[in-house]
């Protein structure tokens, strides 16, 4: 069992709270990532976990043992640091063996899981080389096999892949996923990139300022944000202002009655989170069923296989709407944006 | 045409400054093989003599293996005691932590005239309050040396420290290593060549002082620096030449012998 329990864990530097208090549980064999922008303590949480950072209160459970005062050396954790931290000096076999011989496990038996360690990650015609004769790519791998071969608990990953370029992302990407999965290795994974995010995890636990936003899996996250920075965190361009009215009914600011989710417990002064392209423009009003409201085309930027419009309505919002490349809108042009009652989610008015 | 100008200008003047850093070293070198009876110019012949009579006089050689003997301890001691200082300066936040980082560099900008006598008022205090006799004795000196030594494997080891990824510390940790497997097994081989070039920078700085040994030397002894003086009060001919290059001879293979085993131009 190793499934990773916090229980009201929180890290205050001073007056400065990096990490609020949180719970969460990690089931075994799950891919956690900690999603968040820079600073908002995803990667403090992470090393709080790892047992780099004291917490300040609160407790960390992993498969049931409370962990919270061991050091890192006694936690038998595989963690692998943005800068792959490899032993300069030491060849990539050597690395590898390093938390083997902490172990004091016999040559012969070090010998051949380094092998198996390294071959699981396509290193093995590279073992005698040192660091710095690797390529990026290559390093990360080290470091994820030099993780893997102690047969950790739990594996930590703190932005495994910020340090790649786009291709060998992908591909690394792939193969960390494949290996947790082949591995059944409760895992997190920090990373600000919501892509990186979306494709490699299990469940999110999306973070800001210090605070968990909120923790689902990729679809939830990615359709059903939670609060207003998820939703511009995930890519909804759009926050409109909208009064709710409910039983699914609201009123934009230009007075527009529009048909919105009937589960949403939000009333009142409420924002309509909408993706650019979720929504479309018109020359004319399009049937009833589908929300509606007239506009005037401001500026548009040519994309290649799109185009992106800023529109206004006549109350001052502005939107961003996503056409196709040959659409004929021109600045100037009084035109209809419409949308799905159901591409558009309810969140709490609130900063973004 | 107008272009290269300046950068022609740049190479004759960077050319200039090299020749006038190696031109006394090259003429000292080639002095020591004149013939003639004083140091003057043109050279009448050249003579290996000059080695010879520098080696039969008691002072150059027992100063030689003084100071040979003070620099070796002075690099030594100033590891001992310059690495756990760098340790602890680098890796914790304590009050007063640039005050004690500038109090252990401090010897380096005190004019070691001034420096030596304060040394030397001290050590008589000292005797005076305890009878015990540092002045003039051997114990005395080296620690003066080590003085000389330390800020240098201070400077260059807290940098080389600074300079460490410090996530490799954390990576030993989590695969199990404590701390002090960790300082052996990570930390010490990364900073190898800083603390090859510090020892050899240490050596260097002990052996070539003169200022300190003067005053603390003691009466019967002598360091190969002082010696050479005290011969160019009475003497001008090429004894000093030829002194003067095994010194230059004896620095430049410490050099090259560290160089092979640290790249020095990676401890920096």
């Amino acid at each position: 069992m190793s499934e990773i329990v916090l229980s009201d864990v929180c890290k205050h530097y001073g007056e400065v709270v990096a990490v609020q208090s949180t719970s969460l549980r990690i089931g075994e064999g799950e891919l956690v990532t900690f999603l968040g922008p820079s600073g908002c303590g995803k990667t403090t949480t992470l090393r709080m976990i790892g047992g780099f950072v004291d917490v300040t209160a609160g407790r960390i459970l992993v498969g049931g043992t409370d962990v919270t005062r061991l050091p890192p050396a006694k936690r038998n954790m595989g963690f692998v640091f943005q800068n792959y931290a490899l032993f300069p000096h030491m060849t990539v076999a050597e690395n590898v063996a390093f938390g083997l011989e902490m172990r004091k496990i016999g040559k012969a038996e070090i010998a051949d899981r380094v092998k198996t360690a390294l071959s699981r990650v396509r290193l093995a015609h590279l073992a005698d080389r040192l660091p710095k004769q690797l390529s990026g790519g290559q390093q990360q791998r080290v470091a994820l096999a030099r993780a893997l071969v102690i047969e950790p608990t739990v594996l930590l990953l703190d932005e495994p892949l910020s340090n790649l370029d786009a291709k060998l992302r992908q591909e690394m990407k792939t193969e960390i996923r494949l290996l947790q999965k082949s591995l059944a290795l409760t895992t997190i994974f920090v990373t600000h990139d919501q892509d990186e995010a979306l494709s490699v995890s299990d469940r999110l636990v999306v973070m800001s300022a210090g605070k968990v936003e909120q923790i689902g899996t990729p679809r939830d996250v990615f359709e059903r944000p939670a609060s207003a920075f998820v939703a511009d965190f995930m890519g909804f361009t759009n926050l409109v202002p909208v009064k709710v009215e409910g039983h699914g009914r609201g009123q934009l600011r230009n007075g527009m009655a529009i048909a919105i989710d009937k589960e949403s417990p939000i009333r009142g002064e409420g924002l309509l989170a909408l993706r650019a392209e979720h929504m479309s423009l018109s020359s004319k009003p399009v049937s009833s069923d589908v929300n509606t409201t007239e506009a005037t085309i401001e500026a548009l930027t040519y994309r290649g296989s799109f185009v992106d419009y800023l529109v206004r309505l006549d109350d001052e919002t502005r939107l961003q709407v996503r056409g196709e490349a040959q659409s004929p809108f021109a600045p100037g042009q009084r035109t209809f944006v419409a949308w799905q009652p159901d591409a558009g989610t309810l969140v709490a008015a609130g900063q973004a | 045409m107008n272009a290269t100008a300046p950068a022609t200008f740049y190479r004759v003047f960077a050319l200039a400054v090299l020749g006038f850093i190696v031109m006394p070293l090259a003429v000292i070198v080639w002095v020591s093989f004149f013939s003639n009876k004083i140091l003057s110019f043109p050279p009448a012949g050249y003579t290996l003599d000059w080695y010879t009579r520098a080696w039969e006089r008691p002072e150059f050689r027992e100063g030689l293996f003084l100071s040979l003997q003070t620099a070796l301890f002075a690099s030594l001691s100033s590891l001992a005691i310059g690495v756990p200082a760098s340790l602890a300066l680098t890796r914790y936040k304590f009050a007063g932590r640039d005050i004690v980082t500038n109090i252990l560099l401090s010897p380096m900008v005190v004019p070691g005239i001034v420096g030596g006598a304060a040394m030397y008022i001290f050590y008589i205090e000292f005797e005076v309050a305890t009878e015990v006799q540092v002045a003039g004795t051997l114990p005395g000196l080296f620690a003066a040396h080590l003085l000389v030594a330390l800020p240098w494997t201070i400077r260059l080891v807290t940098a080389s420290l600074i300079g460490i990824d410090h996530s490799i510390s954390e990576a030993a940790a989590s695969l199990g290593a404590g701390p002090v497997t960790i300082f052996f097994r990570v930390v010490l081989p990364v900073i190898k060549p800083a603390l090859i070039a510090s020892a050899l920078f240490a050596f260097v700085a002990s052996f070539i002082d003169l200022e300190k040994s003067l005053f603390l030397v003691g009466p019967g002894r002598t360091t190969l620096q002082i010696a050479i003086v005290s011969y160019l009060e009475w003497n001008l001919d090429s004894t000093i030449a030829a002194v003067a290059t095994v010194q230059i001879a004896i620095i430049a293979v410490l050099l090259l012998i560290t160089n092979r085993y640290a790249q020095l131009n990676r401890a920096f």
